[in-house]
Parts: C-alpha cells; structure tokens; sequence
C-alpha cells in the first residue's frame, strides 16, 4: 500500500462542517473532467491511489482511465463500497427487503420472498456476495489492490455482532478477487478486536485517527494503545479533525503514530495537495 | 444491565439496535418484527430472540425498556401496551397521529413515573444545543422572528406507494422531515401554538405533500416561517437549518455550522461583537459507538442513563414531542388556508 492516498471527499461535496463549502465544492466539480484533472495533479506529485466510494460518477472516471491505459499504468484505486445513500434513500422508499430485491442481480430473491421459503445462511452470504460483484463492476480492468468495505456497513455489522460477515467480506474479495479486504470504521479498537475474534490477523482498517479526537470514538488513548500494541495495518483518515488542527500539527501527530501504515487525505486545489504531501514527505523523513 | 427490547426492526430499528448492541449496559433481550427474514438474519448472525407479536415477547424476555421503531400509526397502541406493562420507552417520531393520543400517553408515563423520549436527534448535536444556549442566555436579546428549513432528495420521482406515501399512516413530508423542524423550533424558540396558514403541496407524490411552508407564531407571540422541502435534489441529505433574529443579534445554524452576529460587545464568552463562526466538531463531545453521526448515539446514551437515574427525564420527552404533534395537526388544519 502507498504511504499517502488521495480521496474523493471533495469531489462529492462531503464537507464535515460547512454545507456551505459542500456546495461551492459541487460547482467546481460538476464536470467528470474536473474530477479527474485533480487527481492527475495528485498523481504527478506522486500520489498515484485513488480512494473512493462507489459512487455512480466514478464509472465515468474509470472509463476515462481506461480509455489511457498507458497514462494510468501505475494508477490504482480502492473501492470504498457500498456507496450508503444510494441504500439509505432506498430503505426509506422501499424497505430492507425491496431494496435488496432491487439491488441484487438475478431474481431468485424475488421468487423466493414472495413464496416465504426458509433461507439458509449461504443465500444471505450470497447476497452479500452479489451485492460486492455489483459494486465492484465499474471497476473492471482497473487495478484494486485494497477493496474496503464503508464505515456506515462495518460499523452497522459492529454494532450488531455479525462478525461472521465481516468475515465472509474478508475471505470473498481474497477469494474472488485476488486482492486485500479493507475495512472502514469510526470506532477502531472495536472493530480490530471483533476482527481478530474471527481469525482475520493484522486487518487494513481506515479509521479517523487526528490529534483533535474528532470521530475517534471511546477516545485518542484506546486508539494510541491499540496502535503500539496491536497487529493492525492502520490508515489515517480525517487526519485534519474536519479542519479543528492545522495542517502541520494534524500531519506531524499522524507521522509519527506507530503502525499507521498509510494516510489519506483530500483536497481540490494544487496547492493543499501539494502542501499535504511535502508534509508528510518531511515528517517520515525526520522519523528516519 | 438494563434489559432492553426492539419492536420494529426496519431503517431506525436497526440502527438503533447496532448502538445499543454496542452499548456497555445494555443487554439485547429481543427483537419483534412482522419480516420472517430479518428476524431470520438478526438470529442467525447476531443471536437475538426474535419474535414476530410483540407482545408474546414482553411475556418471554420480559425487558426494563423497549425502542419502538414501528410506523406513527400503530405508536399509539403498542404504547399504551407497553405502558400499561411498566416499561420505559424510546420511540421513533413522529410520536402519534393524534395529538390527543401523544397528550394522554404522556400523561401515563408521568403518572406512572416512567421514562419517556422520542427519537428527535436534532436536540443532541452540537451546534444547536449552542443555539438554545445562546438565547436562552439572552445573548441576542428579545427575539423578534424565526426560520425553521429542511430540505432533501427523499422523494425524487413518481414512485410507488408505501406507507410513507399515505397521509393515514404518517407519511409524507409534515409528518417526516418537517416535524424534526418543529420540534427544534419549539425548543429552541418557544411552543408554537397558532398557524396563520400552510401550504402543503405535493411535488411528485400522488396522495402526499412532499413540501411545507407555514406561517407560525409562538405562544410567546413571536412570527415565524417554516420552509420544508423532501424533493429537493440539490441537497447531498437531509439538511436542517434555523435562523433566529433578535433584538441584540442574529443566529444562523445547521447541523454543521453555527454562525452568530452580536450587535455589541455583550456576548456570551468565546464569542464576540460581529459575525462568529462555530463548527459541530468543535462543540460535540465524544461518543463511545460511533454509526452514522454523534447525536444517534448521545440520544440512546442519555435514555440508557435516564434509566440508571444518572440524568433528568427532560430532553425530547412525551409532552415535548405532542406538543410538536399539536403543531403538525395545526398546520394540517390550516392546509392550503381552509
């Protein structure tokens, strides 16, 4: 994994603290072209992961880097799925089970409601299991090295004690597609113990992890142990506290964190990007 | 362990039952739900009892609270059950169809000395407790006039229709996205108990409003306006805002950001004379479980502890949440200035 990721916050007027900045961020990225022009400026600094939601616009994104294969030969992205609003605005509407009739390929689920027959574990693994292959299309051909699974998900399954599934995520994206299952979470020590009670050793987890505190639930001292005492692969989101730390502060704290294997970051104009990433440069350098 | 039961196990249900699956003193003892296969799912996967008739499930479990997360019509039934059977209660909101149902259930859970809340979250995030901080404290001096918003892409197009679409069972957009508004209003500014007229207007639905705007006024005589929107695609999710105008100064909040103006240099401390500037992350404090924003998990916290006796029986009460009931039939009555 790369030590710095670019993320896609920006991009789909995901603002922690202003909606007012969300919305001036939805203008300047209307066009698919814009998106894609700040993440090349993160790639010629060297940044060449993207990590993103599942959102709809990113299949317009990965059809433009497939049309340049030689441009974005050592580009990759990290899926984030699912994207959650598309699911949320649908439960709303159509309920748990109208929604999963909608989303999952095929139409036995549709047979199979309606006639009210018993379903056996493997179905709802299986449903799962579509649910990952349906998300994952928009990214055919494109380098996925890490396949994460959204916080609202990990955190849901968390909160409920299904670790089986979050080990039938883990063990599907190895099996089917080859590469590392990630998990996203807002509550980090949990999820890593839960994790490993099922057997998954050193998991990638994404998790906010600033030295404002800000979503690092149960508090920095869980976090801080966890990270000098566990196996983890940690990846730092939301370093700058949703904008409480400057940037110095925010990228020294997180560089020198132990076991905080990458660091993901956000920003629109070539200047942050530029900024973030010499930060980061100059911090794991003094670490030497 | 306070032993706490689901009824209702749909978007709110499970998200709820996630957070209090993750709470230290809190023991899951059932979930009820009329879905064979998410009772199927939560058994299998989570463990939990499941039962389809709740009240089959009160008899076996026996629980000290339930959450119920059922549609508004059946509420006034399944809690006056509950009641009756001395447990204490988080309910979804709206509360009741009928205001005259909320007023007589709030009575009840009084008389009977239990806890009460209703699943308005606004009341727990940040920056609105600041908002009702400040006026409270009388930093923006009388207040003259108020605007409570909501917008959000719920409905975007001709659908089919569920129940959120049928005004008997407490769809639409007044009963939905709206009354989060009033209920913030009432506690921010004071009750509103008069309409001077509403428009309920359906934009895509067929039998519901999909928006709301109304003009109000408080017992304590100040104006407002209410402007609710749930077909409005420019909005990523719902977004709630309100702005206070006073005498002393002028507040504009959403669930993010809080912008104040002081007219003069009387403020309360951290702010000063002119526009100030707050963000949500900086007047939040921190949860335990995190699933899907701070105030999901602070309002379950504060029932739990409620329970425990550890904090008062007074935020988003039974008698708050009719009295926001009593405002949503006000406007209904005032539709379209009958």
């Amino acid at each position: 994994m790369e030590r710095i990721l670019f993320g896609d916050n920006q991009f789909f007027a995901v603002n922690h603290i202003s909606d007012e900045k969300s919305r001036a961020q939805s203008i300047k990225f209307k066009e698919d072209k814009t998106i894609l022009d700040t993440i090349d400026i993160a790639r010629d600094l060297g940044t060449e992961t993207f990590m993103c939601t599942t959102h709809d616009r990113i299949i317009n994104i990965c059809e433009m880097v497939r049309q340049d294969p030689e441009k974005y030969k050592n580009f990759s992205i990290l899926p984030c799925m699912p994207y959650a609003h598309k699911y949320a605005n649908a439960v709303t509407e159509l309920g748990i089970v109208g929604t999963i009739q909608q989303y999952v390929p095929g139409n036995f689920f549709g047979t199979m409601f309606k006639g009210g027959l018993a379903v056996m574990s493997k179905d709802y693994i299986s449903i799962m299991e579509l649910m990952v292959d349906a998300e994952m299309k928009m990214f055919k051909k494109i380098n996925t090295p890490v396949i994460f699974l959204q916080n609202v998900v990990t955190d849901l399954l968390l909160g409920l004690g299904m670790k089986d599934i979050l080990k039938a995520y883990h063990d599907y994206v190895i099996k089917k597609y080859n590469v590392e299952p990630g998990f996203i979470t807002m509550n980090m020590p949990k999820l890593l113990a839960m994790l490993e009670s099922v057997g998954i050793e050193n998991p990638i987890i994404c998790s906010s992890i600033n030295k404002a505190g800000f979503r690092m639930s149960g508090g920095m001292e869980i976090y801080e142990k966890t990270l000098r005492e566990k196996q983890v692969r940690a990846i730092a989101m939301q370093v700058l506290g949703g904008g409480a730390i400057p940037a110095r502060d925010a990228l020294e704290y997180v560089c020198n964190l132990p076991n905080v294997s990458s660091i993901l970051f956000g920003a629109s104009s070539k200047q942050n990007i530029a900024q973030t990433i010499s930060l980061i440069h100059e911090f794991d350098e003094k670490k030497k | 362990m306070i032993k706490v039961a689901l009824i209702g196990a749909g978007k709110m249900g499970i998200s709820h039952l996630s957070i209090l699956g993750a709470h230290p003193d809190v023991e899951i003892v059932g979930v009820a739900d009329t879905s064979k296969m998410v009772n199927d799912v939560l058994e299998k996967y989570s463990g939990f009892k499941t039962f389809t008739d709740y009240k089959k499930m009160l008899d076996a479990v026996k629980p000290d609270a339930v959450f119920v997360a059922i549609p508004t019509k059946f509420h006034a039934d399944f809690v006056e059950e509950l009641l009756n059977r001395n447990i204490h209660l988080f309910v979804e909101k709206p509360f009741c169809l009928k205001y005259e149902q909320s007023e007589k259930l709030s009575a009840i859970a009084k008389e009977k000395k239990l806890i009460n809340q209703v699943g308005y979250h606004n009341k727990f995030i940040g920056t609105f407790d600041e908002v009702k901080r400040i006026i409270s404290g009388g930093h923006i001096g009388n207040i003259q006039h108020f605007l409570g918003e909501a917008y959000g892409p719920v409905v975007l197009k001709k659908k089919q229709d569920t129940w959120r679409s049928d005004p008997e069972e407490g769809g639409g957009c007044l009963m939905d996205y709206a009354s989060h508004v009033i209920d913030l209003l009432n506690h921010i500014v004071a009750p509103i108990n008069t309409v001077h007229g509403s428009l309920l207007k359906p934009i895509y639905s067929n039998k519901v409003e999909d928006a709301v705007y109304a003009l109000l006024e408080t017992e304590t005589k100040i104006s407002g306006v209410l402007s609710v929107n749930w077909s409005e695609e420019t909005y990523r999710k719902m977004s709630t805002s309100i702005t206070v105008i006073g005498s002393e100064g002028k507040i504009i909040s959403d669930a993010s950001e809080l912008r104040v103006y002081f007219k003069s240099a009387k403020c309360p401390t951290g702010y000063s004379k002119g526009w100030n500037v707050k963000y949500v992350t900086d007047l939040t404090e921190q949860v335990d479980f995190y699933l899907r924003g701070e105030e999901y998990s602070a309002q379950i916290d504060y029932f739990i502890k409620a329970i425990k006796g550890e904090v008062p029986n007074n935020k988003n009460t039974f008698e708050s949440a009719a009295k926001t009931d009593k405002v949503i039939s006000l406007i209904k009555n005032k539709k379209n200035n009958a």
